[in-house]
């Protein structure tokens, strides 16, 4: 696989034992105080205690009681910006945001410049991956060459070079002809399609959710119908080709409806949800502040409600982040003109531990959709704690209160609302294939303690 | 009494007695305008620049026109003028401007939240002159003025709007400005034009009603407002085409004998005669849209008297 020829190279990461954490496995059913040894770039063993004899020399130790240990968790959907838009983010400062948020595989928008529509760019983007990236990274192939919308892209080799799921984000296919014959196509290699659900003859010159909220601050609104009315086209089509489809970051109550009724029907259908959508309304957008400018629009708080059903009833089946770094230039403009997108890799975490204090869903459904859910949809390694799977882990804390800070943030770009707000909870160490690539808890020490 | 806000960015700031404080104060420098020589020394040695990156006519000159008479040194740059057709952005644009020390900068943008976004950057007082289709708080301001001359209390007076409401940020800024202020708003627009939840815009709720027909409003009301078709901020196909606007949403001579006979007819311009309004009734005994405009100097007047002020007294 591309994603293990950084392993290759690189040096063997030492054991490491994680004692004593609370350990959520939600592909194991697994929630409960445990050891969890991981060696070799793998999980070894995972049991309520590990003894010393059974810890291989120099691993080190990391205490993990009061903690939480879960599988990295896995984001299907951020904009990396590598290549051609460097300034804003690139796979080094992306990586290193996501591990920073508790994530060890990202999976990355093919709306890059050049756009990742052809294997050239497929492979550009793994082999600066192994070069730089802090986590796995596994590429989003383009639907239509030039994400024009008019053309299939070369879609099998895409597969060849390694891409995990095809989309044209950032942009819709509105040609329902087109979407029927890449529906056709990724169903013959076996691949989700994932829709950026918009009709953009109805949401055209929209820059926030049509609604009370837009008529007040006098901008030009996007019909919540805009998503839905997509949503259902494709289902339309998903009946016919029998493709899997993957409702990228759904906002409307409508949308979440569509997908409980086709699901019901037993169609191959799947969507995620992002943090901001569930937490932000489009209320937020009448202070101006651009950050809060992102597509799909923050919605309704009837829209989030409907969101956070479709959570609790199963119909979402994972959270996405939609990372999408733009430069100061970008945002520090009048709203009309300013580009659409927010960070959210670093704040993804505290946002969605917000819903397991609302009980609209328990701690290990939450880690579900952050790991198992989102690595079955995109057939993805990882997600798992299971002896043999990858050594991708995240240790949390709760209870760590911290300040969304400006200055803080890995990322490249800073545009995100959330800069200044008191959160809780924060992934404290991330491993990657063995590796420490995130760090808040200090010098680990080695385990077991040196014998006197 | 001091006047609490730093800049002027919206209706939706102002309470009721900010406003009351404004109109009698435009009152009061209505009177100048009438002298022979119209000039006060009030706002010597202060700096207002007109910074209007989208057409205006009326209330660019009104605004110098009102800090000339002022006394203040005034400074007008136009959308062809200004750096931002370099591609200079509008924050570039206010900080340079800012950096040579202007106590006012009225603004004028097709951005909604544009005044906004230079207020949280610059020390000068803003004045919105109208921003995108949020608000235009002059305009309101001086709308208030020429009704209260007019009607004197505004509570349970019952004001009409027709036209382009979804596109208009007078309709906006005349919503807040008089249903704070006790009145009745009727709008009427066609559905293609009437932004969702435009109501939530009235202060208290519950002071607007929603019209489908002109004349089911004209008999009701004290003010009739006519709104042009904002055709620059428009998408294609709100309406069939503009002899059937007329005949639906036009007011003509024969709909305007449906008003009450005191009633009045206002109209922020520009006027599209023949469109929304019959030049016979813009032109007529009923209205007062050319007061309109007499008012707009006072209240600007009186609003660069209270935001450019500062130190200066009376």
């Amino acid at each position: 696989m591309n994603d293990e020829i950084r392993q290759s190279e690189g040096s063997v990461p030492p054991p490491l034992l994680i004692r004593g954490g609370r350990v959520i496995d939600p592909a194991a059913g697994l929630d409960g105080c445990a050891d969890v040894l991981l060696a070799g770039g793998r999980v070894v063993a995972v049991s309520p205690h590990i003894s010393d004899g059974q810890v291989p020399p120099g691993a080190r130790l990391v205490r993990a009681s009061g903690l939480v240990v879960c599988p990295g968790f896995i984001d299907l959907h951020v904009h990396l910006r590598e290549p051609g838009h460097e300034y804003k983010e690139d796979i080094a400062s992306g990586t290193r945001a996501a591990a920073a948020g508790g994530f060890t595989t990202v999976c990355c928008m093919p709306n890059t410049t050049p756009p990742n529509d052809c294997r050239a760019v497929t492979e550009l983007v793994l082999r600066r991956a192994a070069e730089v990236g802090v986590v796995r990274v596994r590429p989003i192939g383009a639907i239509s060459q030039g994400l024009r919308g008019e053309a299939l892209a070369e879609m099998a080799e895409l597969k060849e070079a390694g891409v995990v799921a095809f989309s044209d984000d950032g942009r819709p296919v509105m040609n329902a002809e087109l979407m029927r014959r890449a529906m056709e196509y990724a169903r013959m290699l076996g691949l989700p399609l994932v829709q950026h659900a918009e009709d953009l003859s109805l949401s055209a010159g929209g820059v926030m959710n049509e609604g009370p909220a837009a008529t007040r601050a006098g901008l030009r609104g996007q019909p919540a119908c805009a998503e839905s009315v997509m949503v259902l086209r494709d289902l339309e089509l998903c009946a016919l080709t029998g493709a899997r489809y993957h409702v990228a970051h759904i906002s409307t109550a409508a949308s979440v409806r569509a997908v409980r009724e086709a699901k019901r029907a037993g169609l191959p259908v799947s969507c995620e949800v992002t943090p901001h959508h569930l937490t932000l309304t489009d209320a937020a957008c009448c202070s101006y502040d651009t950050a809060t400018k992102v597509a799909p629009p923050l919605r309704s708080e009837a829209d989030v409600a409907a969101l956070k059903e479709g959570l609790a009833d199963g119909t979402i089946d994972c959270f996405a982040t939609d990372h999408a770094p733009h430069a100061p230039q970008d945002k520090q403009v009048e709203f009309d003109r300013a580009a659409f997108g927010m960070i959210g890799l670093e704040t993804a975490l505290p946002l969605l531990l917000r819903l397991v204090e609302e009980r609209v869903i328990s701690l290990p459904d939450m880690i579900a959709r952050l790991t198992s859910r989102p690595a079955t949809l995109f057939g993805l390694p990882g997600g798992s704690l299971r002896p043999g799977s990858p050594a991708d882990v995240t240790v949390l804390d709760l209870q760590r209160v911290w300040t969304v800070d400006g200055t803080t943030i890995r990322s490249k770009s800073r545009n995100t609302p959330f800069v200044g707000w008191q959160v809780r909870g924060r992934a404290v160490l991330t491993v990657c294939r063995g590796e420490v690539v995130h760090d808040e808890m200090g010098p680990l020490p080695t385990a077991p303690p040196a014998p006197r | 009494m001091a006047f609490p806000h730093r800049h002027l960015l919206g209706m939706a700031d102002l309470s009721p007695q900010d406003i009351t404080q404004i109109l009698d104060l435009a009152d009061t420098f209505l009177e100048i305008s009438t002298r022979p020589i119209k000039k006060v020394p009030t706002l010597r040695g202060r700096t207002v620049i007109n910074l209007f990156l989208e057409p205006s006519t009326r209330t660019r000159t009104s605004f110098e026109i009102a800090a000339k008479r002022l006394s203040a040194d005034t400074i007008n740059l136009s959308g062809s003028t200004a750096s931002t057709v370099k591609g200079e952005t509008l924050l570039d644009t206010a900080r340079n401007l800012q950096a040579m020390a202007p106590d006012v900068v009225v603004l004028r943008h097709s951005a909604s939240g544009a005044a906004h976004l230079i207020a949280a950057h610059i020390d000068a007082a803003v004045i919105n002159a109208g921003d995108g289709m949020h608000e235009h708080p002059t305009q309101a301001l001086l709308d208030l003025a020429t009704i209260r001359r007019h009607k004197g209390d505004m509570a349970r007076l019952r004001v009409g709007i027709c036209g382009d409401i979804a596109h208009s940020r007078v309709a906006r800024s005349d919503l807040i400005g008089l249903t704070l202020m006790g009145a009745e708003v009727h709008l009427v627009a066609p559905r293609t034009m009437m932004p969702p939840g435009i109501e939530t815009l009235c202060r208290p709720p519950g002071r607007v009603h929603l019209h489908d027909a002109l004349d089911e409003v004209l008999p009701l009301v004290d003010v009739m407002m006519m709104l042009r078709l904002q055709s620059e901020r428009q998408s294609a196909g709100l309406f069939p085409n503009l002899r059937e606007y007329s005949r639906t949403f036009g007011l003509g001579p024969a709909r305007a004998a449906r008003l009450r006979p005191d009633a009045i007819i206002m109209h922020p311009g520009p006027l599209h005669r023949g469109v929304e309004i019959d030049p016979a009734v813009a032109d007529g005994p009923r209205s007062v849209i050319l007061e309109q405009v007499t008012y707009g100097v006072a209240v600007r007047m009186a609003l660069l008297y209270l935001l450019g002020g500062g130190t200066v007294e009376a």
